[in-house]
């Protein structure tokens, strides 16, 4: 018990005085140098302007976020479905599966300006580059999930005279529950990704309310704390949104599958 | 013996895409209440017999008849070599699986999988995943899942080989306990001798490549059988007598 809490605070402490050590660097760093802000803010500077610049940096930040959790959301929905529509059918699966690998290999940035164009509202444009880049993952995750039945337990549906539905609904799918967990965890912050770069690529022609475009904006006019300050939130998001997830998958599968195993063989 | 077959087959061959010939020519009357053990090394086409039997797999030639009525889905009970449980599942959904399956509302098919769990010695362990139970525990739930239909058949396919000894001695008397209440057909694969003399009525004996019947052989011990018929010399001596069919019979097809 008591070298797990120790481990425990380890797992904490560790990564914790790493981050300190490296800021106190920096900070120190700037100040030896005398560095000018314009060039390189020191972490202190960047916390007093999120602070000082927080409405709209806080706009923005609630801008993109709510683009990258409906474009996750969207993702989860059509690559669970798609993946789904794939189980049922081995030639649909044939005829589509090819599209959905030209879609993720396919850069974001080469075909989000196309999009942009195409697309009249700009928040649906972004939208759909997030979404691009989110979708893949959860689709072909799910897929390999969705085929890897125990043979033995399908054998054993099939002499119970199991319908399709049943075998995939009481069968395939909850075996698939860790592989699109795992998907859905790669998506999340691919859709951040997806959702900043499209917003780059829209650049000044863009909706002027996401964190990418405060980043564009603030180096526009040179006021570099306020760009590492949005990095920073970039950054705190695509964290938050991978803890979320992770927790998400552990509480779904805590109780049977080996991925989510409280370290008790550890 | 007497009786009505409830399963029959007559020249039963299979042959694999590949050109291998797994079984050939299997002629048997399976009589309803007995207990029959295929006795053989690995790869003498058991699995594959019990599988054509489960109407998992379809014989190349030869006819499976079924005299008293083709088996509905509930009327065959199969028991793999490993649990194959699902493991998102407690051990109560999982017995529960086969009367949902056949469209038995969840309630009454979670109470039944509750008394049968029982009957295999796992009451208090319905809300059990399988990773919390044992190798013998979990087989314990398959036995039930099996069982909880009722089945005419129950086949079994090595259940126990991947179980230590003293797991395996418990799971023989149990699974004898449970037949001699309700006298269900079982064909038992094994490839221990030991096990098939403890167990059955009547051991078919099958040589390797391809798997062809060589002997009929007739356990003849009064059930119940216990411990007492484990260490009698009665029972060595038929398994001796088992022993050396076997032994025969791998001789034959090696020349």
């Amino acid at each position: 018990m008591k070298g797990g809490t120790g481990r425990d605070l380890g797992r904490f402490l560790a990564p914790l005085l790493v981050g300190v050590a490296v800021l106190g660097g920096w900070e120190w760093l700037v100040r030896a140098r005398g560095i000018p802000p314009y060039v390189l803010p020191g972490p202190l500077r960047i916390g007093q302007t999120l602070i000082s610049d927080w409405a709209p940096l806080s706009a923005s930040l609630i801008y993109t976020l709510k683009l990258t959790v409906l474009a996750l959301a969207v993702a989860a929905a059509a690559g669970l479905a798609l993946a789904l529509l794939f189980a049922l059918s081995r030639g649909i699966e044939r005829a589509l599966f090819p599209y959905a690998v030209i879609l993720q290999v396919t850069p974001i940035v080469a075909i989000a300006p196309l999009i942009i164009i195409w697309v009249n509202d700009v928040s649906i444009s972004l939208l759909i580059c997030a979404w691009i880049v989110a979708f893949f993952p959860i689709l072909s995750n799910t897929t390999v999930g969705l085929n890897s039945a125990d043979p033995n337990l399908q054998d054993l549906f099939r002499l119970y005279g199991a319908s399709r539905w049943q075998v995939l609904w009481r069968l395939k799918l909850p075996g698939a529950m860790p592989y699109f967990l795992a998907g859905l965890r790669i998506s999340g912050g691919l859709a951040l990704i997806g959702a900043i770069v499209a917003e780059f690529v829209a650049g000044t022609g863009g909706a002027a309310s996401g964190l990418a475009y405060r980043i564009l904006e603030s180096g526009y006019q040179l006021q570099i704390p306020r760009m590492f300050a949005a990095l920073a939130l970039i950054s705190a998001s695509g964290i938050a949104i991978f803890l979320l997830l992770s927790l998400l998958s552990h509480l779904l599968l805590r109780h049977w599958h080996e991925s989510a195993r409280d370290g008790e063989r550890r | 013996m007497t009786g009505t077959s409830l399963l029959t087959l007559a020249g039963v061959s299979k042959r694999y895409p590949t050109g291998t010939l797994a079984v050939e020519g299997i002629d048997l009357a399976l009589e309803a209440g007995d207990f029959l053990s295929l006795l053989g090394p690995s790869g003498c086409g058991k699995s594959t017999l019990l599988r054509m039997i489960a109407g998992l797999a379809e014989p190349s030639t030869g006819r499976i008849a079924w005299p008293g009525g083709a088996p509905a889905p509930r009327d065959i009970g199969f028991v793999f070599q490993e649990p194959t449980l699902m493991p998102w599942a407690s051990a109560a959904a999982n017995v529960a699986l086969p009367l949902e399956l056949g469209g038995m509302p969840r309630r009454d098919a979670l109470a039944r999988a509750g008394e049968w769990l029982g009957r295999v010695g796992l009451a208090g362990f319905e809300n059990a995943y399988p990773r919390a139970l044992s190798g013998g525990m979990k087989m314990r739930v398959s036995l039930a899942r099996a069982l909880v239909t009722r089945p005419r058949l129950l086949l079994m396919d090595e259940p126990f080989a991947a179980l230590d000894e003293i797991t395996r001695f418990k799971l023989n008397n149990d699974l004898l306990a449970l037949w001699d209440a309700d006298r269900f057909t079982v064909i038992f694969v094994t490839h221990s001798v030991f096990e098939s003399v403890y167990l059955s009525r009547r051991i078919l004996v099958l040589a390797a490549r391809p798997g062809r019947l060589d002997a009929d052989l007739t356990v003849d011990a009064p059930y119940p059988r216990g411990e007492a018929f484990r260490t009698s010399a009665d029972y060595a001596g038929q398994c001796r007598a088992v022993s050396d069919a076997l032994a025969a019979a791998m001789e034959r097809r090696a020349a």
